[in-house]
This record gives structure tokens, sequence and C-alpha cells, in this order.
């Protein structure tokens, strides 16, 4: 069972949090800095597994990280996940998340942290593992999108146009930042 | 109005959405909080509005206000209307956000039930991906039980994107609401071998996650998984497999040496390293469970080894890591495979990657010797020096003390060097284990009691140096080390050299900013101390030194009885009291020493840790007994509390016994060391019997020379305990040569009896011996200790629940609860009958009586009779067939026929097992060498079945339950054959009892075995039957199952056998590709003689609204043994309008908006003098043409079935006196009328 999956950047802000087991909130919050303060310290080429947060779990739980140019994705599982298999998880995440933003960036998790956990609806289910086929994922997305867009989305076209003018008010639009080699080779795991 | 509807959307476009917020958020980084205080304001505004496209917008900027740590529980009612918008937008949203702060505690969750139903049976597969998407996060106990069924349901819907969703929800169900798990367990169990792959992966993954926290319910399925995994290519499922038979493997060894071919295999041929690293595991789990008695499994562990070294070794770190962490598995029961690997072990130990680091010291525990443990702990001290980080570095603390205190410090040879060791450890800084340090200084100096004397110093040395320890108040933890020198310098202040000068350390003043519970002790033996000085100076003529020692008591001690703490008050005011009073027998010149050391006499032994709990309740005492009446009853009773005491004084009396001769106190003895020596929690003395080297001479007078050494240790701060390891080696070398001498000598007998049993202590490789000797006092039990050690399982743990057996039968009343629209009759209807609450208890009663039944079979097995056999597989087929048709209903209509079902199943998957699992031959003969015995062809399914045509089983979701219902007919034909030669495992002898077991709690009478095989054709050679299924994944599409049965009477095999279709236009045969259009197809298997096979063919059909007959003949080769002919079989399939239905669940509103939408043409039908029971008309009808019961009500009810090109069928039967009236209503009349007819067939024939 996967326990948690946080997304945070390199200064430990939260840009996406999925519990799948009730914590208040400002438990969720302390969980969150505790996870940033162990993996932050720790280097680039060390192993990905790490033992020791304390507040969620204990003993049997694991942490288990990636880490990509700006952003930290932490998944916190049980023994009975495989390691290796959850990395590869992660990366297929990752990609998932590159194909649907088309080059995937933290704005983009930033500003669109619904569809963010959309996509991660498609692949994680009340902490299990629900789909590892990315073609599969990005398709059921699609869909869901398509049907969005039909209904003509959250925010209908004038609203869109008013935001657009809000939009050019803002002393500076963020510039956008690449996470820049999302395609790191995940090493010796055969593709699922 | 309208004006304030324009207002309003003026308004809207003014709201901020998502992104608005989030850039918000980004510009007021100074005043961030009050930036979002106001934007909640603005939400609170917008939430109140009656447009639900701005609420959900709220609802979205809520949830990710939420991410960052602000309580949006306020909004949950709002949530939950976002929740049931029509629009998917909306509704993803309101789920979204229900999924990120809904919990158990929230109270709106009841009010989602109906919401969420309504969702979960939309049309719009989306709509309920989403509702099973939350639901899966926010499920409460109530939720569980009221939407159990509909999700049940799901999971066999027909876009395999919801089955994949439904079945994982499921075990959240299964954790919130256990009633469920067995009933919607075979449906699980079905899913294993769903045509799509994310299903399967689903399955495995829900099975194995109910499998890892009660294995033993799920040995049953050991087959079917093995079967995956010789079959599978996808990875995910397979590494779930292979760690759900890691945890298989403890309850079962037979299957974990089934298991190591294959899994060997894997390892050698995959590329995938977390299979790679997975199948070891599993091996590793495998080799713990066979312990021993596996000729090559020294093979295996070496290749487990082998290959993880090639992990250790890999520079990928995560490798490493997990190599590390596989290994320390090794170690627990082949230490000495990776012993071999220290080498690289320890150089992991320098790794700069910190958590590698730690897996390596895990191993390290098994890696140490006598002859190394000096050495490796030398490298760790090392280490301490070096390491960065405390947490590290108090690992490694932890560590040292372990691995030498490990197996009651077995590898310990020289305890002044251990001793040493732990004064340097209590230099560590900023160490959180000071407590642990100071244990073990207790530990060590209480059951060593040659070691005192050394121990004595350190510790007066250790408080002597005191200020170093507590000099700086941030190293709190190592302070506790203080409290264990100060209790061993008074206890056993008999060995130290200058008592006073440690009593007066003991009394600086500087103690009393040391935390209370230490204190305490100094004061306690600051007593001690005082009675050994006053002792020491009883014979000198000289008073001075005693006097003006309890002048030093005196003036120091009003310190302690200042002191704020209770206990430190207490024990000083009671001393400063007691040498005032000494202090004035001295000026008396009276003798004191005596009376005063008398205060602390007698020896402290150590205590085993669970001694107290360990004490046998005497037999006759009730724990739980009133000592005093409560007070309300009469006081007629009053004798008992006496009685309980009477009885607990006599016990501990009888040991004491007078009279008990010497012979029998030596006999009591040598019982009792025979316990303790069974008693694994009865720390032994050392099994190498030190004390036979007492008199060793050259070993005696070396500690001596040690302690003269250890004098420059009083310069605090200088590491000390390496020089041990130099004299160690010494005196090892100077050992040898004297036993080389000794032999040389060969000395008197006794000599000889001591080699002796210091062999049998397990002396092991070295014959290193102790350095001195070292008398390990065992730690004090109660006499009768009991041996056992509950474990104490939490019982909050929601998976304790699960821990139900899925192999008994389903009986009646368990079920999931279906909504009832109205009270429906709970007697009289089968169909709503047991509502969650009632059947909670159930289950557990039923599965003791099922215990007992099983062993009752067992035995009877034995004596089992020719006839009771026939009658067994009666009630074999029986129950088998309509399991077929239960399967395929939702619950609704399951309970009826389930009830007289599962005996036979559930038996025989037991035996099964139980036959899949023995390694005996099984008795050839042809049938099962058609059968591929799974011992023989390890990657072969050991059920398995001649392969089915392809394209068959690609499109047929159902193919499971057919093969289920084939290898029990398979089963029985062996069974049949091998009757005379042999009892076989098969537990027929327990089927009729427990067929009649289920008769008897049923309330209502059976139904009488039903089965969809119709004859299609027969001749001497050959039997045809045959059932006809619409396809749920191909609106254009049937599947054919036909039964061929070898009837010959001499032993002719029956080969090459084609089956041929003329097509129609309507209908045709689908072949495989590159086949010409009347081309026969060919049944892939042969049938040996008495035996039946199913083949499955697929049909295409175009229309479906009247019955058709297709023409065919079936070719095939008889052969007997001298001769082989050809023959031919003509034969009509008959495609029904019924085999056009699908078993489709209805809800009753989905019904009735059905029936008022106008679209469907009526017609009705009356059937005659039909006098079954109700009940069994509806199963008849559920059964044979493929409805499910909507909704029942007393004699009347309404059904509901659908046609693969997705008519709705709609029926409403209703009965009165033996006459049944069927109103139906569909959109396809002819189709309907047909309907109609066969249902009418149907009864006339019966």
């Amino acid at each position: 069972m996967i326990k948690a999956i946080l997304i945070f950047n390199n200064h430990g802000k939260p840009r996406l949090i999925r519990f799948y087991q009730y914590f208040a909130e400002d438990m969720q919050q302390q969980i969150i800095r505790e996870t940033f303060h162990l993996v932050s310290k720790r280097d680039d080429n060390v192993c990905n597994f790490l033992e020791g947060g304390s507040l969620i779990g204990g003993s049997d739980y694991k942490l288990i990280y990636r880490h990509y140019a700006t952003l930290y994705f932490v998944f916190c599982v049980d023994s009975s996940e495989s390691e290796l298999g959850i990395l590869d998880l992660i990366q297929v995440f990752v990609e998932t998340l590159d194909k649907c933003f088309e080059n995937v960036c933290e704005l983009d998790l930033i500003f669109h942290m619904d569809k963010v956990h959309y996509i991660l609806q498609e692949v994680v289910m009340g902490g299990m593992v629900l789909e590892t086929n990315m073609n599969e994922i990005v398709a059921q997305v699609d869909v869901q999108n398509r049907m969005e867009k039909s209904e003509g989305g959250l925010s209908a076209a004038p609203a869109r146009a008013v935001s657009a003018v809000k939009n050019m008010n803002l002393p500076e639009i963020p510039r956008n930042i690449n996470i820049g080699d999302i395609n790191i080779k995940v090493p010796s795991l055969s593709p699922f | 109005m309208a004006l304030k509807m324009v207002k309003g959307s003026i308004d809207r476009m003014f709201d901020k959405n998502l992104q608005d917020l989030v850039r918000g958020i980004r510009n007021h980084k100074e005043d961030e909080a009050k930036y979002i205080s106001t934007c909640i304001d603005e939400i609170k505004q917008e939430l109140k509005q009656d447009n639900i496209a701005v609420k959900a917008n709220a609802v979205c900027k809520l949830t990710y206000l939420q991410m960052l740590g602000y309580d949006v529980s306020w909004a949950a009612f709002n949530i939950v209307e976002v929740m049931s918008s029509s629009k998917f937008t909306y509704k993803r949203i309101g789920y979204l956000a229900a999924s990120q702060c809904f919990h158990e505690g929230t109270d709106v969750i009841m009010l989602t039930t109906n919401q969420i139903r309504k969702d979960l049976s939309s049309p719009n597969q989306y709509d309920t991906g989403v509702a099973l998407t939350g639901l899966s996060c926010f499920v409460t106990p109530d939720l569980a039980r009221d939407l159990a069924n509909d999700i049940m349901t799901l999971m066999s819907h027909t876009k395999p994107f919801i089955r994949k969703k439904a079945v994982l929800i499921m075990y959240k169900v299964f954790l919130k609401y256990p009633e469920s798990l067995r009933p919607a367990f075979p449906r699980l169990k079905e899913k294993l071998e769903d045509p799509d792959p994310g299903v399967q992966s689903a399955a495995v993954n829900v099975i194995c996650e109910l499998a890892r926290r009660n294995p033993k319910n799920y040995l049953s399925l050991a087959p079917l998984f093995f079967k995956l995994m010789t079959s599978s290519t996808n990875n995910w499922v397979l590494i779930k497999i292979i760690k759900l038979f890691g945890a298989l493997t403890p309850l079962e060894p037979r299957l974990g040496k089934k298991l190591i071919e294959p899994l060997t295999n894997l390892i050698h041929s995959t590329s995938a390293m977390s299979l790679l690293y997975e199948c070891v595991n599993t091996v590793i789990a495998v080799l713990i469970s066979l312990s021993s008695g596996m000729p090559n499994h020294s093979a295996s562990i070496q290749l487990c080894v082998q290959k993880l070294r090639i992990l250790i070794e890999d520079s990928d770190q995560n490798l490493k890591y997990l190599g590390l962490l596989a290994m320390s598995k090794i170690l627990k029961t082949h230490p000495k495979s990776v012993q071999s690997h220290k080498d690289l072990i320890l150089q992991c130990l320098d790794d700069k990657d910190e958590s590698i680091r730690l897996r390596a010291l895990d191993l390290l525990y098994g890696m140490v010797s006598k002859k190394n443990l000096m050495e490796i702990v030398k490298k760790l001290m090392l280490h301490m020096d070096k390491a960065e980080g405390t947490t590290y570095r108090d690992e490694l603390l932890t560590k040292i003390i372990d691995i030498c205190s490990q197996s009651n410090y077995q590898y310990i040879t020289n305890f002044e060097w251990y001793i040493s060791i732990l004064v340097e450890l209590t230099r560590l800084e900023g160490t959180r284990h000071g407590h642990l340090i100071a244990s073990q200084m207790l530990d060590v100096a209480i059951r060593v009691k040659a070691i005192r004397g050394f121990a004595v110093a350190q510790m007066a040395m250790l408080l002597d140096n005191a200020h170093m320890l507590t000099g700086n108040t941030q190293r709190n933890g190592i302070c506790e080390v203080l409290y264990a020198a100060a209790w061993i310098c008074g206890e056993f202040s008999e060995h130290l050299k200058d008592p006073l000068q440690t009593l007066e350390a003991m009394l600086r003043p500087k103690v009393a900013t040391l935390p209370g519970h230490i204190q305490a002790v100094y004061v306690q033996n600051v007593a001690k101390l005082f009675a050994t000085v006053l002792r020491g100076q009883e014979g000198v003529p000289d008073r001075q030194v005693a006097q003006e020692t309890s002048q030093l008591l005196i003036d120091r001690l009003p310190l302690f009885v200042q002191s704020a703490n209770l206990e430190v008050q207490e024990r000083a005011s009671c001393i400063l009291q007691l040498v005032k009073y000494v202090q004035k027998l001295q000026q008396k010149e009276v003798q004191v020493a005596e009376e005063v050391t008398a205060l602390f006499a007698g020896e402290l032994n150590p205590v085993a840790p669970k001694a107290q709990k360990k004490v046998p309740v005497p037999e006759g005492l009730d724990l739980d007994a009133w000592i005093n009446e409560p007070p309300s009853e009469s006081e007629s009773e009053d004798e008992k509390p006496k009685a309980v005491f009477a009885q607990e004084e006599q016990r501990p009396t009888r040991p004491r016994h007078p009279e008990v001769d010497e012979k029998e106190l030596a006999r009591r003895r040598e019982a009792r060391k025979q316990e303790q020596a069974n008693n694994p929690f009865y720390i032994k003395a050392s099994p190498s019997s030190q004390k036979v080297y007492a008199e060793t001479p050259g070993v005696e007078h070396i500690p001596v020379v040690q302690i003269d050494l250890s004098v420059p240790l009083k310069v605090p701060g200088m590491p000390m305990s390496d020089q041990y390891v130099k004299l160690e080696e010494e005196r090892r070398q100077r050992e040898k040569a004297e036993r080389k001498k000794k032999k040389e000598k060969k000395r008197r007998k006794d000599k000889c009896g001591r080699g002796h049993r210091a062999e049998s202590g397990g002396e092991s490789e070295e014959d290193i011996t102790p350095a001195h000797t070292v008398d390990i006092v065992t730690e004090e039990m109660p006499e009768n200790a009991l041996p056992s050690d509950e474990d104490d399982k939490d019982p909050s743990d929601p998976h304790k629940a699960l821990d139900i057996d899925l192999d008994k039968p389903l009986v009646d009343n368990e079920k999931l609860p279906v909504r009832a629209h109205r009270p429906p009759d709970a007697l009289k209807s089968p169909v709503e009958g047991g509502e969650g609450e009632g059947v909670a208890q159930e289950p557990k009663k039923k599965s003791k009586k099922d215990k007992k039944e099983k062993e009752k079979r067992k035995s009877k097995e034995r004596k089992k009779s020719k006839e009771e056999k026939k009658k067994n597989k009666h009630g074999q087929e029986r129950g088998e067939e309509p399991e077929a048709g239960s399967a395929e209903e939702p619950a609704a209509m399951a309970a009826a026929a389930e009830a007289t079902t599962p005996p036979a199943v559930t038996t025989a998957e037991v035996s099964d097992l139980d036959f899949w699992l023995s390694s005996a031959p099984v008795p050839s003969n042809k049938k099962e060498a058609a059968v591929p015995v799974p011992e023989v062809v390890p990657d072969a399914a050991p059920v398995s079945e001649p392969d089915e045509p392809k394209d068959a089983e690609l499109e047929e979701p159902k193919s499971s339950k057919h093969k289920k219902k084939k290898q029990k007919k398979e089963k029985e034909d062996r069974d049949k054959k091998k009757k005379k030669r042999h009892h076989r495992h098969h537990s027929d002898g327990g089927r009729a009892e427990s067929v009649r077991n289920g008769e008897e709690e049923e309330e209502e009478e059976p139904l009488p075995p039903m089965s969809n095989y119709c004859l299609l054709a027969e001749n001497p050679y050959i039997k045809m039957s045959y059932d006809i299924q619409g396809n749920l994944q191909d609106g254009s599409q049937v599947v054919v199952s036909v039964i061929f049965e070898n009837k010959s009477s001499s032993s002719s095999f029956l080969k090459c056998m084609e089956f041929n279709v003329l097509d129609s236009l309507n209908s045709k045969l689908q072949r495989p590709e590159g086949a010409s259009p009347h081309e026969a197809v060919t049944i892939p298997f042969q049938l040996p003689p008495g035996v039946s096979n199913e083949a499955r063919f697929v049909f295409s059909v175009q229309s479906i609204v009247m019955p058709q007959k297709l023409k065919g003949t079936l070719a095939f080769i008889v052969k007997s043994e001298d001769s082989s002919t050809h023959e031919k079989l003509d034969f009509k399939l008959h495609f029904t309008c019924t085999s056009y239905m699908i078993t489709t669940p209805c809800y009753s509103d989905a019904f009735a908006k059905l029936l008022e939408s106008g679209d469907l043409k009526a017609s009705s039908v009356r059937l005659e003098g039909v006098s079954m029971p109700f009940h069994h008309l509806l199963a008849r009808i559920c059964f044979h043409h493929h409805f499910s019961v909507v909704e029942r009500i007393d004699s009347c009810a309404s059904m509901y079935s659908r046609s693969i090109q997705g008519h709705h069928v709609c029926l409403l039967v209703k009965t009165v006196d033996q006459t049944v009236s069927i109103d139906a209503k569909c959109d396809e009349p002819s189709l309907l009328e047909n309907v109609l007819q066969e249902i009418k067939q149907t009864f006339a024939k019966c």
C-alpha cells in the first residue's frame, strides 16, 4: 500500500499532497516538513530509499523518492510494495505528466494542481497501484479532459477573457522553468 | 429578476479562479496569510451563491488551500453539493475535494450515500470512475456496508476501466466492512483471470494485500497464483505474486519446494532488476521456511548470495541498498554464506550514503565471532569518531552494544575490554542512548561476578569525573550512566579501593544538578558506601576517619534534604537521621559498623525481564472473581475471598517443604534445569561453562596485571580499550602454548572431562577461552514459569477483522445488503433477506463449526464407500451448476442458488491444493498424461486443461467459470477411475454431509439442479452438449461452449476432431484468420476414453430478434488398439433468443424510469399449473433466461435483462395459485415475443 504521495520543491513548498490515510491538516504540514527535511539533505547520488520518517507509519514504511530538477516526488509505501517498482512508477507518473502538459515544469504543477490530481488518480487509487501503462493513463486522462471541454470547462469563455485581462495586470508573469532532463534513465529496470 | 441574473454573471466574471488564486498568493509573499484569509472570505461568498459553477470554482480553490495546510472542513456541505452536480467537470472537482478532506469523522458523509450510488450506476463510465476514485479515499464503514453490493456489481462492468477500479476499491470496502469479504470473494477470484491485464493486476493487488495480513486463508489460491506466475509477463503482477508467495511459504513448506525451481529460472532469465530482487527475496523466504531437508538448497542459497553480491557491487546505490537488505534476511538462517562476503560488507560501512551504511551495520551483527569481535568493534569506534550526524552515531552506538551483548554475550571473551568500551562510549556527545549504556553496565556488573572488581574501579573513576559528563546540560542523555555508576559503586563497594574518595565524589554539590532519579540513587548508595567505610575502619584504633566520614555526610546531606524531588528528599532525610544517630553512637565509642552493614546485607540477583508476567496463576485462583462481594449482594458468600488467599499461600510453601531429602532436591534441581533449558526465555548461563577454566594456571593472574595497567586510565578522556586488543592477542597465544603443554603431559582424567564439556558446550571454531572466571549469573524466574509468550497483537488492527475463512461455503444469509425500497417480507424473500447487521456475528460461529466438520470429513474419508461416492457426485453436479448461474447474477439471485452450491466447490478446492502440492507420484492414466502434471513440467499450469481456442478465450470474459466447471468434471472422471485403487484426498466424503448441512440451515427448500447445457447430438462414440452465451464485450458475438464426451466403450481415442457449421446469412462461425469461409475448425484436444472436455466457438450474429438453427457436422477419427475409423456426427445448433440475453443488474429507480419512458412495447403470457415455489420460478428465469431480479415483493417480482445489442427486456412476474402471469415490455417486440415463448417452453418442460 502507498500511504502518501508528496510533491514539493527544493524549498519544501508543497505542490501536491495526497494522503491515503487521514491526517489532520496541521499534521499533514508537519509530515511534509519532516519529509522535506529528510530528503533535502541527501545528495543526488545516494540511494532513493529512506527509512525513519517517524510521523507516518513506522518501521514498516519507507520513503521512496526521486528528485527531478526543482521537484521532489516522494512516495511513502509499506513493505508490500516493491521498492524498484515504485521508483519506476514515479518515473511513469512523471513521464505521464510530461506528456499531458507537454514538457512539464514546476509551474504546471503550481497552476494546475487539480489536473495533476486527476492524472494521479489514474495511476494510484486509494493507495493501490491502478495502472502502470502510460499510454492507457494518458488515454483515460485525455478522454476525461475532452469531456470537460465539451461541457465548457470550469470557467466559461467570458470568464476566461477576464482572466486574461487580469493576467496582463500582473507585474511579472513567471517564466517557464523547464524541468530539464525529465527522461532520466531508469537504471536496470525493464519497462513494465 | 433578469437583472439579478445578469448581475450575477457579471460578478462571476470577476471571481478568481484557481490560477488567479495561485498567482495572487505568489504575489503576496510578504503577507500571504492575510491575503489567503481575504480569499477565504471571497470563497465563502461564492459558496453562498446558487450558481453551481461558482461553487465548483470555489471548492476547487479550497482544495488548493487545503494543500497549504488550511482546514476547509467547514465547506464539507458545499463539497457535497458540487459532488452532486450533473456535470462531469463539477462532479470531478467535488469528488477531488472530498477525497482530500473527508474522513470518517466528517458528518456530511452520510448524506452522500445516495449520490454516490447514483454516480456508481451512471451510464457514463467516467462519472462512475470519478465516484469510485473519490470513494476509495473516504469510504467509511457505513458507506462500505451500503455500497458494497453496488461496487460488487461493478466488478463485472463491461468496461475494464470501471472493472479495475471496482476491484481495487473492494479492498477498502473489506477493511471497513469485513462481512463483505466472503460474499464478494468468489467474484474477486474470478477477476484474477480477467481478460484485461489491468483488471487482472488489480485483482492480484487486492488479494495480495489481503493475503499479506492473513496468509493462511489464501493458501488454497496458491495453484491459481502459480499458474499466473508461470504465464504472466506483466512484471507488476509477477512481483506482487512473488511477494505473496513469500508470505505463503512459511505456512506450507511444500509450496516452497514447488516454487524453488520456477523462481530460480526467473532469476536466471529476467532482465528486470526489480523482479530479480523479489525472486531472490522469496527464494530466501522459501529457504528459511524449509530450514533443511532440501537436497540442493545450498545451491539456491549460493545463487541468491551471488546475485546479491552483484547487486551490492553495482554502482547504483539503490541496488546496493536492496542487496544489503536482502542479505540481512539470509543472515538469520544461513550466517555462514553471508560471512564469506565480510569484506564487501565492511567496505559498505565506509559508503558515503547513510542508508547503505545503516544496512551494512545490520549485517555486521551476524559477522562477528569471538575472533573478530574486538577488531570489528574497534573499527566501529573509529567510525563513531568520524560520524557527523547524531542519528548515525546513535545507530552505531546501539549496534555496538547489540553486537557485543547478542546471545548472552556469547562472543565476548574479555569483559574488561567490554567495560572499557562502555566507558569510552560515555564520551559520546549528545547521544540519546545513555540509558542503554547504563543498563549494559548494570547488567554486566551484576551478571559477571568476576568482573565486579574491575567494573567498580571504572565506575568510581566515572563518578570522580562526573563533571565531564554533566558539564554541558545539552548532553543530558549521557548522565544516565552515572545512575549505573553510582549503583555499582554502592552495591559492590567491598571491591572499592578507596571508598572514601568515591563517597566524597558522590557528595559534591554539583550532584544536585543531576536529574532526580539519579540523585536518589546517589543518596541511597552514599549510605552503602558509608557502611563500607565504617566497616573498613572497624579494627583501626584511630577513630578519626570514621567520625570524619559521618561528619561529611551530615554536612552534605542537607543539600539533598532540600531537594524538590520527593524521592531524593525522603531518602536523604532518612539517611541523614541515621547518620546522626550513628555519629552519636560513635561518640560513645560503640561499634556500629556491623549494624549499619546489615542494612544492606544480601545480594540482589537479576530478575528476568518477563518474570513477573510468567508467574503462573495457581490452580483454582480466579483472578476475575470478586475479592470482596459487590456491595449490593448478600453476604452469604463472604467466605470466598479468604479461600482465594488460602490457596495462593499454599503454593509457595510447598517447595520449601522441610521433609524433602537431598535426593529429591537434586532431582528437582535437575528437572528445573531441564525446564529452563527448554524455556527460550530463560537466560541460561553461558554454554561455554567458563568455570572450567577457573583453575587453569596462567589465566588467573592476567586480570591482576590488567587492572594495574588500567591505572593510567585515571587520566580521563584517553582511549583505553585498544590495549585490550593487543593483550588479548598475547593472552591467546600464551594459552595456546599452554594447552599444547598440557596435551603433551596428558594430565589427570578430569582434564579430559573438562575438555569434553567444553566441546559439548558448543565452543565452536575457536578454542579461545574467556580471559577470566566469568560466572554469568542467571536471571531469576519464578517457579513453573509459563513458557508461552503471548504476542501482543494490536487489537485495533483493521486487518484482524479480515481474518476470515474464505474456503467455507457461503451460507444463505451471508450476502451483501441490497437496498430495499419497500420493507420486504424478510422471511419469504430470499432476495432482500439478510441486512448487513444481522449477518455480522454469523461467520465466526460458523467457521468453528466448519472446522469440526472438516475434521469429521477427514475421518470419514477413510471409510468412504462406493455408494456414498455416487451420492456425492450427485451432490457435486447439483452444486456446480447453480453456481454457474449464481456467479452471473448480482447478489440478488445468488442467495438461493448458492445455498446448495458451495460445499462441493470448497472441499474440492482444499483437496485441490493438497493434490497440487503433494509430490507423490500421481498414478498414471491416460487422462493425466494429457493433462500435464506440474511436478514434471513446472511451467505448465498445475490444474491446467488442454488449451482452448485462443480467440474464444480472449473474447470470453466468463471463461474462468467454465474452466472451473470443467476442472471439476475432469476431477470427477479421475475419481471414477481411481475409485477402486485409491482413496484420494478429494474429500467427497464430506460433500453429502455438507450439502445436507446447507439444507438444514436453509429456510426454504433448495433449488433443484439446473443446467443450461443441453444435448446437441449423440452417437455411440461421442456425446455433445452445448450452451450459448452472449459476449459482453462485443454486441455482435455469441459464444457456444460445447462439451465433448468420449462415450466409446472400449479404449478408443477420439482425435482429429473438426467442427464445422453451415453459416447462414445472419450467423457465422468465426474461423481462425486466413481460413476460408467453409473450412472446419480443428478442436485442439483429443479425448481418451471416458473423458470429456469443452471447447468454445465464437459466432457472429447480425439480427438477434429471431431464434435460429444452424446445421453443422463434427468429423473425427476413432482410434482403437488395432484400427482407426473416420466418423461423422451431424447436429443442429439452436440459437434461442434467450442466448442473446445477458444478465445485467438494474436498480429499481432506473427500472422505473425505463418503464415510464414509453419506448417499450408490451406483451404478456400466462403459465398454468406451475407448482413450484415462487423463488424457484424466479431462479429458473434468472438462470435459464439470463434475467436478474430487480425487486421482489411477496409473490410478485420485477426482472430485467439486456440483449447483447442493448435491447431492454423488463418482466413483471406474478403468481396466484399455480398460475403465473408474466407481463413484459421490450423495445423490440419480436424479440420479446420469442423470449416469452422460450420461457413458456422452459416451464412446460417441468
